[in-house]
């Protein structure tokens, strides 16, 4: 749907690596260009009419992000780099401060890079122990695997929404019930979550949730972490500097500003924030529940149609979100996605950041298909055509 | 080369590599080589007896040139003493890199010698090469 919004679209290709990041349709691209072109100004600076536009819609960004996780305040919307930085500013600038040597923390083996090293990190540094919840046989977490791993030292617990190889939508209402009624802090990373369908951070329960801009339709360099205001008070902030304090004197003494603005230091990202306020319109227009009604279709369809290829095992057929691993049998993950380049086709290949999954699923490496909005039916028959032809694979890619 | 030949010794290479699977013995040194923008990830472990390479193995995961050229540089490198084998190396990554070398010298290995044409793939072909390369770091093992 609604391809005629991305000019790259004109291009040949056919582009199934959205989990990795996103095309951007030509609204967002026009309001950077016209940020850069029409009003270019520094936020939280100036008192001229340039920069005022600016603050305003630089800050009301916050709000679209507010109605879209369906956060209560915000202020409570902090901008980073995207989900690794939103992460690693909870991980060293939270928790560090708030959990002790034998505390536990549970993770999944499917977790994205970005949700394992910051907390294997922060493990070394405070002797926190890790534990991982155990996957059940189609490698999706369970209320009942989450009770058994839970004790009454686990103070956190990290995971994703969907994850980003497996695509499993996990019971997060359920567990974020049992970390409110255990006092557990409860940590969503949302990478994969949050541009593919409704997500609410209050039905959930969550303390935390993290998401980046470029993966759902917005630029680089921009993504989020939503905290709960008392939480996010208790962060101390990486970065110091012009925009964050209140007031500083030679004689050592000074005042930060309040939250969000705190982490604000420095001149921020303003012309990508204020594409992702964009992106988010978009989304919102079109409706997350289309979004992901028409991925649904695509991946069902998707299975159907590898069905009747040979030699094709796909490692996560019963997944709920638009996302499909698979390997030829007898061909590296790579060579394949080297083969489907040369039709125009892109697909990841590799262990997805997800280094540890290959305990869980016993192959390191796969490919994977992801879908967004913009895919088509069409394009799945050409991937099926060309996967038909693998038998000649190697006349390919040699 | 003709291409269709080419493409049999490097598939035959990737499909039936030699040397595959690591030992447990001592005398060996052992390394790991990984493409950073790629997921090839391999072990080779090399054993040097009498100022000669007298074995080197490898095992581990990676695409079809990465493997086949693994396969092929072993079996060029095993009976190489180490000035043979440091000039071995250099022609290998001239021909890679289209630098002039000395195709006499490169035996089997010439089938990557248009690898050149696929400038995503010379990562692929020189894996082998630096692990091969940082095993010969220390040339006191060759000393008899």
């Amino acid at each position: 749907m609604n391809r005629e919004d991305f000019p790259i679209l004109k291009q040949n290709l056919i582009y199934f690596d959205n989990g990795a990041t996103t095309m951007k349709p030509q609204c967002v691209i026009d309001s950077m260009v016209d940020y850069y072109s029409n009003y270019t100004a520094n936020a939280h600076r100036g008192d001229y009419d340039n920069s005022m536009k600016v603050d305003v819609l630089y800050e009301g960004v916050r709000g679209k992000v507010r109605k879209l996780i369906d956060a209560k305040d915000a202020s409570e919307v902090v901008f980073t780099k995207g989900t690794t930085e939103s992460l690693n500013l909870l991980v060293f600038g939270f928790m560090k401060g708030h959990l002790n040597m034998g505390d536990e923390l549970l993770l999944t083996k499917s977790e994205h890079a970005s949700n394992v090293l910051p907390w294997m990190e922060l493990a070394k540094e405070k002797g926190i122990v890790i534990k991982y919840i155990p996957l059940d046989d189609e490698n999706k977490v369970t209320i009942d695997n989450v009770l058994k791993t839970v004790s009454p030292k686990t103070k956190v617990i990290s995971l994703a929404q969907v994850t980003n190889v497996i695509g499993d939508v996990r019971p997060m209402k359920e567990i974020g019930k049992l970390c409110q009624e255990r006092g557990i802090y409860f940590v969503v990373d949302g990478a994969q979550s949050v541009p593919h369908m409704k997500v609410s951070v209050q039905e959930m329960n969550a303390d935390f949730l993290a998401f980046s801009g470029h993966k759902m339709l917005g630029p680089t360099g921009v993504g989020v972490l939503w905290g709960k205001m008392k939480y996010l008070q208790e962060i101390k902030p990486f970065c110091y500097g012009g925009g964050m304090n209140a007031s500083f004197e030679s004689t050592g003494d000074f005042e930060l500003r309040e939250v969000p603005t705190i982490f604000d230091a420095g001149t921020p990202a303003i012309a990508e924030v204020i594409g992702l306020g964009t992106a988010i319109d978009y989304l919102e227009a079109i409706g997350l529940d289309k979004i992901q009604a028409h991925e649904q279709e695509l991946k069902r369809y998707l299975l159907e149609q590898l069905k009747n290829v040979p030699k094709i095992t796909v490692y996560n057929p019963t997944s709920e979100a638009a996302i499909v691993a698979f390997n030829i049998d007898g061909v590296f993950s790579q060579d394949t996605a080297i083969y489907l380049n040369h039709y125009h086709i892109c697909v990841r290949a590799g262990n997805h950041c997800a280094k540890i999954l290959k305990d869980e699923l016993k192959v390191k490496n796969t490919c994977r298909i992801s879908f967004y909005l913009y895919n088509t039916k069409e394009e799945i028959d050409e991937l099926i055509r060309v996967l038909k032809d693998a038998e000649h694979i190697f006349d390919v890619v040699l | 080369m003709d291409p269709s030949l080419r493409r049999e010794i490097i598939l035959d290479n990737y499909q039936n590599p030699l040397h595959k699977g690591l030992v447990e013995e001592d005398g060996y040194i052992k390394v790991r080589t990984n493409n950073e923008s790629c997921i090839d990830d391999l072990w080779i472990m090399m054993k040097v007896l009498d100022g000669k390479i007298q074995d080197i193995r490898f095992d581990g995961e990676a695409c079809a040139i990465s493997t086949s050229a693994t396969s092929i540089m072993i079996r060029n490198f095993i009976g190489k003493t180490y000035d043979e084998a440091k000039e071995l190396l250099e022609n290998y990554e001239a021909m890679i890199d289209e630098r002039p070398y000395d195709k006499e010298k490169l035996g089997e290995l010439n089938v990557y010698d248009e690898i050149y044409k696929q400038p995503n793939r010379k990562k692929c072909a020189l894996l082998p090469f630096r692990a091969i390369h940082k095993l010969l770091e220390d040339p006191s093992l060759f000393q008899k």
